[in-house]
Protein backbone atom coordinates (compact mmCIF):
# COMPACT_ATOMS: atom_id res chain seq x y z
CA UNK A 1 0.00 0.00 0.00
CA UNK A 2 1.15 3.39 -0.72
CA UNK A 3 1.97 5.73 1.98
CA UNK A 4 1.14 9.27 3.12
CA UNK A 5 3.76 10.94 5.24
CA UNK A 6 5.25 14.13 6.76
CA UNK A 7 8.65 15.08 6.49
CA UNK A 8 10.82 17.13 9.11
CA UNK A 9 13.33 18.53 7.10
CA UNK A 10 16.32 20.72 7.92
CA UNK A 11 16.66 23.67 5.45
CA UNK A 12 19.68 25.62 5.90
CA UNK A 13 20.34 28.06 2.49
CA UNK A 14 24.49 28.09 3.31
CA UNK A 15 26.99 27.47 5.64
CA UNK A 16 26.32 30.62 7.62
CA UNK A 17 22.51 30.60 7.71
CA UNK A 18 21.25 29.83 10.87
CA UNK A 19 18.86 26.82 9.26
CA UNK A 20 15.55 25.45 10.66
CA UNK A 21 13.32 22.66 10.50
CA UNK A 22 10.09 22.80 8.03
CA UNK A 23 7.52 20.20 7.43
CA UNK A 24 6.21 19.01 4.44
CA UNK A 25 4.03 16.32 3.07
CA UNK A 26 4.48 13.61 0.33
CA UNK A 27 1.40 11.49 -1.14
CA UNK A 28 1.93 8.23 -2.44
CA UNK A 29 4.99 6.82 -1.95
CA UNK A 30 5.37 3.63 -2.93
CA UNK A 31 7.01 0.90 -0.22
CA UNK A 32 9.36 -0.23 -2.70
CA UNK A 33 11.20 3.11 -3.51
CA UNK A 34 14.52 4.11 -1.91
CA UNK A 35 14.76 6.49 0.46
CA UNK A 36 16.46 9.12 -1.69
CA UNK A 37 13.65 8.29 -4.41
CA UNK A 38 11.42 9.02 -1.74
CA UNK A 39 13.03 12.61 -1.59
CA UNK A 40 13.19 12.94 -5.31
CA UNK A 41 9.36 12.83 -5.12
CA UNK A 42 9.37 15.63 -2.62
CA UNK A 43 11.70 17.44 -4.78
CA UNK A 44 9.88 17.56 -7.93
CA UNK A 45 6.92 18.27 -5.94
CA UNK A 46 8.92 21.44 -4.69
CA UNK A 47 10.07 22.38 -8.40
CA UNK A 48 6.60 22.41 -9.58
CA UNK A 49 5.82 24.65 -7.32
CA UNK A 50 8.62 26.93 -7.78
CA UNK A 51 10.50 26.35 -4.38
CA UNK A 52 13.63 25.32 -3.53
CA UNK A 53 14.34 22.19 -3.67
CA UNK A 54 16.21 20.48 -0.43
CA UNK A 55 20.10 19.34 -1.15
CA UNK A 56 21.06 16.40 -0.13
CA UNK A 57 24.11 14.29 -0.92
CA UNK A 58 24.41 11.33 -3.41
CA UNK A 59 26.18 9.87 -5.97
CA UNK A 60 26.18 5.48 -6.36
CA UNK A 61 22.54 4.61 -5.34
CA UNK A 62 23.75 1.67 -4.45
CA UNK A 63 25.84 1.22 -1.16
CA UNK A 64 29.41 1.93 -2.48
CA UNK A 65 30.40 5.76 -2.83
CA UNK A 66 29.12 6.46 1.18
CA UNK A 67 27.80 9.80 -0.44
CA UNK A 68 24.67 9.96 1.04
CA UNK A 69 24.39 10.79 4.51
CA UNK A 70 21.26 11.54 6.40
CA UNK A 71 20.17 11.37 10.07
CA UNK A 72 16.62 10.04 9.69
CA UNK A 73 14.62 9.80 12.62
CA UNK A 74 17.09 10.01 15.53
CA UNK A 75 19.64 7.56 13.27
CA UNK A 76 22.30 7.61 10.76
CA UNK A 77 20.75 6.41 7.29
CA UNK A 78 17.96 5.81 9.56
CA UNK A 79 16.74 2.72 11.55
CA UNK A 80 17.38 -0.53 9.48
CA UNK A 81 20.81 -2.14 10.09
CA UNK A 82 24.14 -2.10 7.42
CA UNK A 83 22.71 -0.18 4.95
CA UNK A 84 23.24 3.42 3.47
CA UNK A 85 20.18 5.60 3.04
CA UNK A 86 20.38 5.04 -0.55
CA UNK A 87 19.99 1.52 0.53
CA UNK A 88 17.06 2.11 2.69
CA UNK A 89 13.60 1.15 1.93
CA UNK A 90 10.47 3.09 2.20
CA UNK A 91 8.65 -0.30 3.75
CA UNK A 92 10.50 0.47 7.02
CA UNK A 93 7.98 3.46 7.48
CA UNK A 94 4.22 3.24 7.95
CA UNK A 95 1.15 5.39 6.28
CA UNK A 96 1.34 8.34 8.49
CA UNK A 97 4.49 8.72 9.88
CA UNK A 98 6.45 11.50 10.61
CA UNK A 99 9.97 11.48 9.17
CA UNK A 100 12.86 13.54 10.82
CA UNK A 101 15.81 13.95 8.18
CA UNK A 102 18.65 15.96 9.51
CA UNK A 103 22.07 16.60 8.34
CA UNK A 104 24.91 14.50 10.27
CA UNK A 105 26.13 16.57 12.54
CA UNK A 106 29.51 17.33 14.19
CA UNK A 107 31.36 20.36 13.93
CA UNK A 108 34.38 18.86 11.80
CA UNK A 109 31.24 18.06 9.32
CA UNK A 110 29.95 21.63 8.74
CA UNK A 111 26.95 22.02 6.77
CA UNK A 112 27.25 23.66 3.35
CA UNK A 113 23.44 23.59 2.74
CA UNK A 114 20.51 21.87 3.93
CA UNK A 115 20.87 18.38 4.17
CA UNK A 116 24.74 18.70 2.67
CA UNK A 117 27.54 18.22 5.19
CA UNK A 118 31.52 18.38 4.45
CA UNK A 119 33.25 15.79 5.32
CA UNK A 120 36.94 16.95 3.65
CA UNK A 121 37.93 16.50 7.20
CA UNK A 122 38.17 12.65 6.38
CA UNK A 123 39.99 13.51 3.31
CA UNK A 124 42.34 15.19 5.37
CA UNK A 125 42.61 12.60 7.69
CA UNK A 126 43.68 10.11 4.80
CA UNK A 127 46.30 12.40 3.09
CA UNK A 128 47.96 12.46 6.67
CA UNK A 129 48.61 8.79 5.91
CA UNK A 130 46.25 6.06 4.74
CA UNK A 131 48.19 5.42 1.83
CA UNK A 132 51.22 3.25 1.24
CA UNK A 133 54.33 4.72 -0.81
CA UNK A 134 55.03 1.91 -3.62
CA UNK A 135 57.66 2.70 -6.23
CA UNK A 136 56.06 2.95 -9.83
CA UNK A 137 58.99 3.33 -11.88
CA UNK A 138 58.12 0.27 -14.18
CA UNK A 139 59.02 -2.91 -12.77
CA UNK A 140 56.51 -2.35 -9.21
CA UNK A 141 56.31 -5.89 -7.67
CA UNK A 142 52.86 -7.65 -7.83
CA UNK A 143 51.02 -7.51 -4.25
CA UNK A 144 50.13 -11.00 -4.47
CA UNK A 145 53.71 -12.26 -4.63
CA UNK A 146 53.83 -11.83 -0.68
CA UNK A 147 52.23 -14.56 1.17
CA UNK A 148 49.85 -13.25 3.88
CA UNK A 149 47.99 -15.22 6.57
CA UNK A 150 44.18 -15.92 5.38
CA UNK A 151 43.07 -14.41 9.01
CA UNK A 152 44.78 -11.67 8.46
CA UNK A 153 44.25 -10.71 4.97
CA UNK A 154 40.52 -11.11 5.62
CA UNK A 155 40.31 -8.20 8.61
CA UNK A 156 41.91 -5.94 6.79
CA UNK A 157 39.91 -6.58 3.62
CA UNK A 158 37.02 -6.01 6.45
CA UNK A 159 38.34 -2.71 7.83
CA UNK A 160 38.82 -1.41 3.83
CA UNK A 161 35.35 -2.11 3.00
CA UNK A 162 35.29 1.29 5.42
CA UNK A 163 33.11 3.74 2.42
CA UNK A 164 33.71 7.32 4.52
CA UNK A 165 30.43 7.90 5.09
CA UNK A 166 30.86 9.36 8.25
CA UNK A 167 27.71 7.67 9.91
CA UNK A 168 30.30 6.70 12.94
CA UNK A 169 30.88 10.38 13.69
CA UNK A 170 27.00 11.26 13.22
CA UNK A 171 25.99 8.71 15.19
CA UNK A 172 28.84 8.92 17.75
CA UNK A 173 27.82 11.21 21.06
CA UNK A 174 31.15 12.55 20.99
CA UNK A 175 31.50 13.01 17.20
CA UNK A 176 34.32 10.49 17.26
CA UNK A 177 35.97 9.40 13.90
CA UNK A 178 37.76 6.85 15.77
CA UNK A 179 35.69 4.19 13.55
CA UNK A 180 36.99 5.46 10.29
CA UNK A 181 40.53 5.83 11.24
CA UNK A 182 40.70 2.91 12.86
CA UNK A 183 39.43 0.75 9.94
CA UNK A 184 41.95 2.92 7.53
CA UNK A 185 44.78 2.39 10.20
CA UNK A 186 43.87 -1.44 10.47
CA UNK A 187 43.76 -1.94 7.03
CA UNK A 188 47.76 -1.24 6.57
CA UNK A 189 48.49 -2.05 9.75
CA UNK A 190 47.45 -5.90 8.91
CA UNK A 191 49.78 -6.01 5.71
CA UNK A 192 53.14 -6.57 5.06
CA UNK A 193 53.04 -3.57 2.80
CA UNK A 194 51.60 -1.26 5.35
CA UNK A 195 53.86 -2.42 8.07
CA UNK A 196 57.01 -0.12 6.53
CA UNK A 197 54.79 3.27 7.57
CA UNK A 198 52.83 1.94 10.31
CA UNK A 199 54.57 3.85 13.14
CA UNK A 200 54.43 7.21 11.08
CA UNK A 201 50.45 6.63 9.47
CA UNK A 202 48.90 6.19 12.80
CA UNK A 203 51.05 8.99 14.51
CA UNK A 204 50.25 11.45 11.65
CA UNK A 205 46.42 10.23 11.29
CA UNK A 206 45.53 10.40 14.67
CA UNK A 207 47.47 13.63 15.26
CA UNK A 208 45.01 15.00 12.14
CA UNK A 209 42.04 13.54 13.29
CA UNK A 210 42.71 15.51 16.38
CA UNK A 211 43.17 18.79 14.61
CA UNK A 212 40.08 18.63 12.73
CA UNK A 213 37.79 18.46 15.75
CA UNK A 214 35.96 15.40 16.47
CA UNK A 215 35.66 14.21 20.00
CA UNK A 216 36.84 11.33 21.59
CA UNK A 217 35.59 7.74 21.73
CA UNK A 218 33.96 6.44 25.09
CA UNK A 219 33.54 2.84 23.55
CA UNK A 220 29.97 3.46 23.58
CA UNK A 221 29.52 1.13 20.36
CA UNK A 222 26.87 2.91 18.34
CA UNK A 223 29.08 3.99 15.48
CA UNK A 224 29.16 -0.04 15.03
CA UNK A 225 25.77 -0.74 14.65
CA UNK A 226 25.19 2.11 12.68
CA UNK A 227 28.26 1.56 9.94
CA UNK A 228 26.34 0.65 7.32
CA UNK A 229 29.45 -1.86 6.37
CA UNK A 230 29.56 -3.51 9.95
CA UNK A 231 33.22 -2.25 10.48
CA UNK A 232 33.88 -3.63 14.08
CA UNK A 233 35.46 -2.17 17.42
CA UNK A 234 38.48 -4.31 17.20
CA UNK A 235 39.60 -1.74 14.46
CA UNK A 236 39.44 1.29 17.29
CA UNK A 237 41.14 -0.87 19.39
CA UNK A 238 43.96 -2.14 17.20
CA UNK A 239 44.15 1.79 16.58
CA UNK A 240 44.98 2.55 20.04
CA UNK A 241 47.50 -0.56 20.58
CA UNK A 242 49.11 0.93 17.27
CA UNK A 243 49.09 4.40 18.53
CA UNK A 244 50.57 3.11 21.74
CA UNK A 245 53.25 1.32 20.43
CA UNK A 246 54.48 4.38 17.92
CA UNK A 247 53.99 6.57 20.51
CA UNK A 248 57.12 4.51 22.56
CA UNK A 249 58.91 4.28 18.97
CA UNK A 250 58.51 7.94 17.89
CA UNK B 1 56.14 9.45 24.13
CA UNK B 2 56.43 13.51 24.99
CA UNK B 3 52.52 14.84 25.04
CA UNK B 4 50.75 11.96 25.02
CA UNK B 5 48.52 13.22 27.01
CA UNK B 6 47.80 15.92 24.17
CA UNK B 7 46.43 13.28 22.05
CA UNK B 8 42.76 11.33 22.22
CA UNK B 9 44.02 7.96 22.41
CA UNK B 10 46.48 9.04 25.07
CA UNK B 11 43.69 10.51 27.09
CA UNK B 12 41.92 7.40 26.62
CA UNK B 13 44.53 5.20 27.69
CA UNK B 14 45.11 7.69 30.69
CA UNK B 15 42.02 7.32 31.49
CA UNK B 16 41.62 3.66 31.33
CA UNK B 17 44.70 3.07 33.23
CA UNK B 18 43.36 5.15 36.15
CA UNK B 19 40.09 3.66 35.68
CA UNK B 20 41.84 0.10 36.01
CA UNK B 21 43.80 0.92 39.24
CA UNK B 22 40.59 2.37 40.97
CA UNK B 23 38.83 -0.90 39.94
CA UNK B 24 41.99 -2.53 41.71
CA UNK B 25 41.88 -0.39 44.61
CA UNK B 26 38.02 -1.14 45.09
CA UNK B 27 38.24 -4.59 45.28
CA UNK B 28 40.54 -4.72 47.74
CA UNK B 29 38.56 -1.52 49.84
CA UNK B 30 35.75 -4.30 49.14
CA UNK B 31 37.40 -7.06 51.21
CA UNK B 32 38.21 -4.87 53.91
CA UNK B 33 35.13 -3.75 54.45
CA UNK B 34 33.55 -7.70 54.22
CA UNK B 35 35.59 -8.40 57.58
CA UNK B 36 33.47 -6.21 59.00
CA UNK B 37 30.62 -8.44 58.28
CA UNK B 38 32.64 -11.73 59.71
CA UNK B 39 34.99 -10.55 62.58
CA UNK B 40 35.16 -7.40 63.93
CA UNK B 41 38.28 -8.16 65.46
CA UNK B 42 39.88 -9.12 62.17
CA UNK B 43 37.96 -5.85 60.66
CA UNK B 44 40.49 -3.60 63.63
CA UNK B 45 43.66 -5.27 63.18
CA UNK B 46 43.69 -4.89 59.02
CA UNK B 47 42.14 -1.51 59.58
CA UNK B 48 44.80 -0.09 62.48
CA UNK B 49 47.22 -1.90 59.72
CA UNK B 50 46.29 0.37 56.69
CA UNK B 51 45.90 3.68 59.19
CA UNK B 52 49.28 3.69 60.35
CA UNK B 53 51.68 1.31 58.45
CA UNK B 54 53.93 4.01 56.70
CA UNK B 55 54.07 2.78 53.03
CA UNK B 56 50.18 2.35 52.56
CA UNK B 57 49.69 6.12 54.64
CA UNK B 58 52.47 8.00 52.74
CA UNK B 59 52.71 6.28 49.64
CA UNK B 60 49.67 4.41 48.45
CA UNK B 61 47.07 6.72 50.18
CA UNK B 62 48.64 9.74 47.88
CA UNK B 63 48.59 7.96 45.06
CA UNK B 64 44.93 6.89 45.23
CA UNK B 65 44.19 10.32 45.73
CA UNK B 66 46.30 11.56 42.86
CA UNK B 67 43.96 8.40 40.75
CA UNK B 68 40.90 9.64 41.93
CA UNK B 69 41.71 13.42 40.89
CA UNK B 70 43.26 12.34 37.68
CA UNK B 71 39.99 10.35 36.83
CA UNK B 72 37.43 12.85 37.49
CA UNK B 73 39.71 16.01 36.09
CA UNK B 74 39.84 13.98 32.57
CA UNK B 75 35.74 12.89 32.59
CA UNK B 76 35.62 16.42 32.56
CA UNK B 77 38.40 17.61 30.57
CA UNK B 78 36.89 14.94 27.91
CA UNK B 79 32.89 15.42 28.14
CA UNK B 80 34.33 19.25 27.60
CA UNK B 81 35.98 18.37 24.62
CA UNK B 82 33.31 15.99 23.41
CA UNK B 83 30.64 18.21 23.67
CA UNK B 84 32.38 21.17 21.46
CA UNK B 85 32.77 17.92 18.77
CA UNK B 86 29.14 18.92 18.34
CA UNK B 87 27.79 22.28 18.91
CA UNK B 88 24.38 22.06 17.26
CA UNK B 89 22.46 18.96 18.38
CA UNK B 90 20.15 16.80 16.65
CA UNK B 91 16.75 17.62 17.16
CA UNK B 92 15.78 13.70 17.51
CA UNK B 93 18.31 11.66 18.30
CA UNK B 94 17.56 8.13 19.32
CA UNK B 95 20.52 6.88 21.08
CA UNK B 96 19.00 3.84 22.80
CA UNK B 97 18.76 2.42 19.18
CA UNK B 98 22.62 1.74 19.27
CA UNK B 99 24.18 2.38 22.30
CA UNK B 100 23.12 1.37 26.27
CA UNK B 101 22.18 4.28 28.41
CA UNK B 102 25.31 3.33 30.55
CA UNK B 103 27.67 4.27 27.96
CA UNK B 104 25.97 7.47 27.02
CA UNK B 105 25.95 8.83 30.87
CA UNK B 106 28.98 8.24 32.34
CA UNK B 107 29.65 12.07 33.34
CA UNK B 108 26.31 11.47 35.30
CA UNK B 109 26.97 8.09 37.09
CA UNK B 110 30.64 9.22 37.45
CA UNK B 111 29.07 12.79 39.07
CA UNK B 112 27.44 10.47 41.67
CA UNK B 113 30.13 8.90 42.32
CA UNK B 114 31.93 12.26 42.98
CA UNK B 115 29.44 13.59 44.88
CA UNK B 116 29.67 9.99 47.42
CA UNK B 117 33.37 10.72 47.39
CA UNK B 118 33.04 13.90 49.02
CA UNK B 119 30.15 12.57 51.41
CA UNK B 120 32.49 9.62 52.18
CA UNK B 121 35.96 11.92 53.02
CA UNK B 122 33.49 14.17 55.24
CA UNK B 123 32.14 10.65 57.33
CA UNK B 124 35.85 8.59 57.16
CA UNK B 125 38.64 10.35 55.93
CA UNK B 126 38.13 13.76 57.75
CA UNK B 127 37.55 12.21 61.32
CA UNK B 128 40.59 9.82 61.03
CA UNK B 129 43.25 12.49 59.58
CA UNK B 130 42.37 14.94 62.48
CA UNK B 131 42.49 11.79 64.74
CA UNK B 132 45.81 10.89 63.68
CA UNK B 133 47.62 13.75 62.22
CA UNK B 134 45.94 16.72 64.07
CA UNK B 135 44.85 15.52 67.42
CA UNK B 136 48.40 13.25 66.61
CA UNK B 137 46.83 9.81 68.25
CA UNK B 138 48.45 6.88 66.60
CA UNK B 139 46.81 4.69 68.82
CA UNK B 140 43.33 3.87 67.02
CA UNK B 141 41.96 3.11 70.53
CA UNK B 142 39.21 3.88 72.01
CA UNK B 143 38.82 5.33 76.15
CA UNK B 144 38.11 1.87 77.43
CA UNK B 145 41.07 0.36 75.37
CA UNK B 146 39.59 -1.51 72.27
CA UNK B 147 40.18 -0.82 68.53
CA UNK B 148 37.91 2.35 67.58
CA UNK B 149 37.35 0.98 63.92
CA UNK B 150 34.90 -1.13 64.13
CA UNK B 151 33.00 1.34 66.81
CA UNK B 152 33.19 3.97 64.22
CA UNK B 153 31.75 2.12 61.58
CA UNK B 154 29.06 1.08 63.14
CA UNK B 155 27.82 4.30 64.64
CA UNK B 156 28.03 6.11 60.73
CA UNK B 157 25.75 3.37 59.81
CA UNK B 158 22.95 4.13 62.35
CA UNK B 159 21.56 6.88 60.28
CA UNK B 160 19.26 5.63 57.65
CA UNK B 161 19.85 8.37 55.59
CA UNK B 162 23.57 8.40 55.22
CA UNK B 163 22.82 4.53 54.26
CA UNK B 164 20.07 5.73 51.62
CA UNK B 165 22.57 7.55 50.21
CA UNK B 166 25.34 5.00 50.31
CA UNK B 167 22.71 2.59 48.71
CA UNK B 168 21.85 5.26 45.81
CA UNK B 169 25.73 6.00 45.36
CA UNK B 170 26.31 2.01 44.86
CA UNK B 171 24.34 1.58 42.09
CA UNK B 172 25.54 4.97 39.90
CA UNK B 173 28.78 2.74 40.41
CA UNK B 174 27.44 -0.20 39.18
CA UNK B 175 25.99 1.50 36.15
CA UNK B 176 29.38 3.27 35.79
CA UNK B 177 31.29 -0.34 35.65
CA UNK B 178 29.03 -2.17 33.70
CA UNK B 179 29.97 0.15 30.94
CA UNK B 180 33.47 0.80 32.58
CA UNK B 181 35.21 -2.04 33.20
CA UNK B 182 35.05 -3.66 29.34
CA UNK B 183 35.45 0.29 28.23
CA UNK B 184 38.45 0.58 29.95
CA UNK B 185 40.20 -2.79 28.21
CA UNK B 186 38.82 -1.40 25.07
CA UNK B 187 40.32 1.87 25.47
CA UNK B 188 43.85 0.40 26.39
CA UNK B 189 43.76 -1.67 22.91
CA UNK B 190 42.94 -4.70 23.78
CA UNK B 191 40.06 -6.28 22.27
CA UNK B 192 40.31 -10.06 21.61
CA UNK B 193 39.60 -13.63 22.89
CA UNK B 194 40.72 -12.88 26.13
CA UNK B 195 39.30 -9.63 26.60
CA UNK B 196 35.56 -10.74 25.12
CA UNK B 197 36.27 -14.05 27.74
CA UNK B 198 36.23 -11.07 29.96
CA UNK B 199 33.03 -9.33 29.05
CA UNK B 200 30.95 -12.07 31.59
CA UNK B 201 33.73 -11.26 34.47
CA UNK B 202 32.88 -7.21 34.33
CA UNK B 203 29.34 -7.63 34.19
CA UNK B 204 29.47 -10.00 37.15
CA UNK B 205 31.71 -7.81 38.71
CA UNK B 206 29.69 -4.51 38.44
CA UNK B 207 27.24 -5.82 39.53
CA UNK B 208 28.72 -8.02 42.68
CA UNK B 209 30.91 -5.19 43.92
CA UNK B 210 28.73 -3.00 44.27
CA UNK B 211 25.87 -4.81 45.69
CA UNK B 212 28.22 -6.23 48.37
CA UNK B 213 28.62 -2.75 49.37
CA UNK B 214 25.03 -2.46 49.84
CA UNK B 215 24.83 -5.67 51.54
CA UNK B 216 27.57 -4.09 54.07
CA UNK B 217 25.60 -0.67 54.69
CA UNK B 218 22.42 -2.27 55.12
CA UNK B 219 24.10 -5.49 57.47
CA UNK B 220 25.19 -2.98 59.91
CA UNK B 221 22.24 -0.55 60.01
CA UNK B 222 20.27 -3.56 61.21
CA UNK B 223 23.03 -5.16 63.40
CA UNK B 224 24.06 -2.36 65.80
C1 LIG C 1 35.12 10.41 41.07
C2 LIG C 1 34.11 10.45 40.28
C3 LIG C 1 34.15 9.87 38.91
C4 LIG C 1 33.88 10.56 37.78
C5 LIG C 1 33.48 12.02 37.66
C6 LIG C 1 34.04 9.64 36.69
C7 LIG C 1 33.83 9.96 35.37
C8 LIG C 1 34.15 9.15 34.32
C9 LIG C 1 34.04 9.52 32.94
C10 LIG C 1 33.54 10.85 32.40
C11 LIG C 1 34.48 8.47 32.21
C12 LIG C 1 34.68 8.47 30.72
C13 LIG C 1 33.57 7.87 30.04
C14 LIG C 1 34.04 6.83 29.08
O1 LIG C 1 35.23 6.79 28.72
O2 LIG C 1 33.20 6.04 28.70
C15 LIG C 1 34.83 7.42 33.13
C16 LIG C 1 35.29 6.18 32.76
C17 LIG C 1 35.51 5.14 33.63
N1 LIG C 1 35.40 5.19 35.01
FE1 LIG C 1 34.91 6.78 36.07
N2 LIG C 1 34.40 8.42 37.17
C18 LIG C 1 34.48 8.50 38.53
C19 LIG C 1 34.82 7.50 39.43
C20 LIG C 1 35.12 6.20 39.07
C21 LIG C 1 35.42 5.13 40.00
C22 LIG C 1 35.45 5.27 41.53
C23 LIG C 1 35.67 4.02 39.24
C24 LIG C 1 36.04 2.63 39.66
C25 LIG C 1 36.08 2.17 40.83
C26 LIG C 1 35.53 4.39 37.87
C27 LIG C 1 35.71 3.55 36.82
C28 LIG C 1 35.68 3.92 35.48
C29 LIG C 1 35.97 3.05 34.39
C30 LIG C 1 36.33 1.58 34.48
C31 LIG C 1 35.88 3.83 33.22
C32 LIG C 1 36.12 3.38 31.78
C33 LIG C 1 37.46 3.83 31.29
C34 LIG C 1 37.57 3.77 29.80
O3 LIG C 1 36.57 3.75 29.09
O4 LIG C 1 38.69 3.74 29.31
N3 LIG C 1 35.19 5.72 37.79
N4 LIG C 1 34.62 7.87 34.41
S1 LIG D 1 33.53 3.08 9.63
FE1 LIG D 1 31.49 2.59 8.78
S2 LIG D 1 30.24 4.34 9.40
FE2 LIG D 1 32.35 5.01 9.62
S3 LIG D 1 32.90 5.99 7.69
FE3 LIG D 1 33.51 3.81 7.48
S4 LIG D 1 31.72 2.81 6.57
FE4 LIG D 1 30.98 4.80 7.31
S1 LIG E 1 24.67 7.20 -2.74
FE1 LIG E 1 26.53 6.00 -2.77
S2 LIG E 1 26.37 4.97 -0.87
FE2 LIG E 1 24.46 5.98 -0.97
Amino acid sequence: MNMNLTLKIWRQKNASDKGKMVDYKVTDISPDMSFLEMLDVLNEQLINKDEEPVAFDHDCREGICGMCSLYINGEAHGPDRAVTTCQLHMRMFKDGDTITIEPFRATAFPVVKDLIVDRSSFDRIQHAGGFISVNTSGNTIDANTIPINKHDADTAFEAATCIGCGACVASCKNSSAMLFVGAKVSQFALLPQGKVEATDRVLNMVKQMDEEGFGNCTNTGACEVECPKGISLENIARMNSEYLKASLKG
Amino acid sequence: MSGILNSSIGRKFAMALSALFLMIFLLQHFAINLLSVFSPDAFNDVSHFMGTFWAIQYLLQPVLIFGVIFHFVMGFVLEIKNRKARTISYAKNNGAANSSWMSRNMIYSGLAILAFICLHFYDFWLPEINTKYIQGDMSGLLANGEFRYFEELQHKFVDIWRVALYCIAFIFLALHLLHGFNSAFQSVGANNKYTKGLKGFGKAYAIIIPLGFVFIALFHHFNH
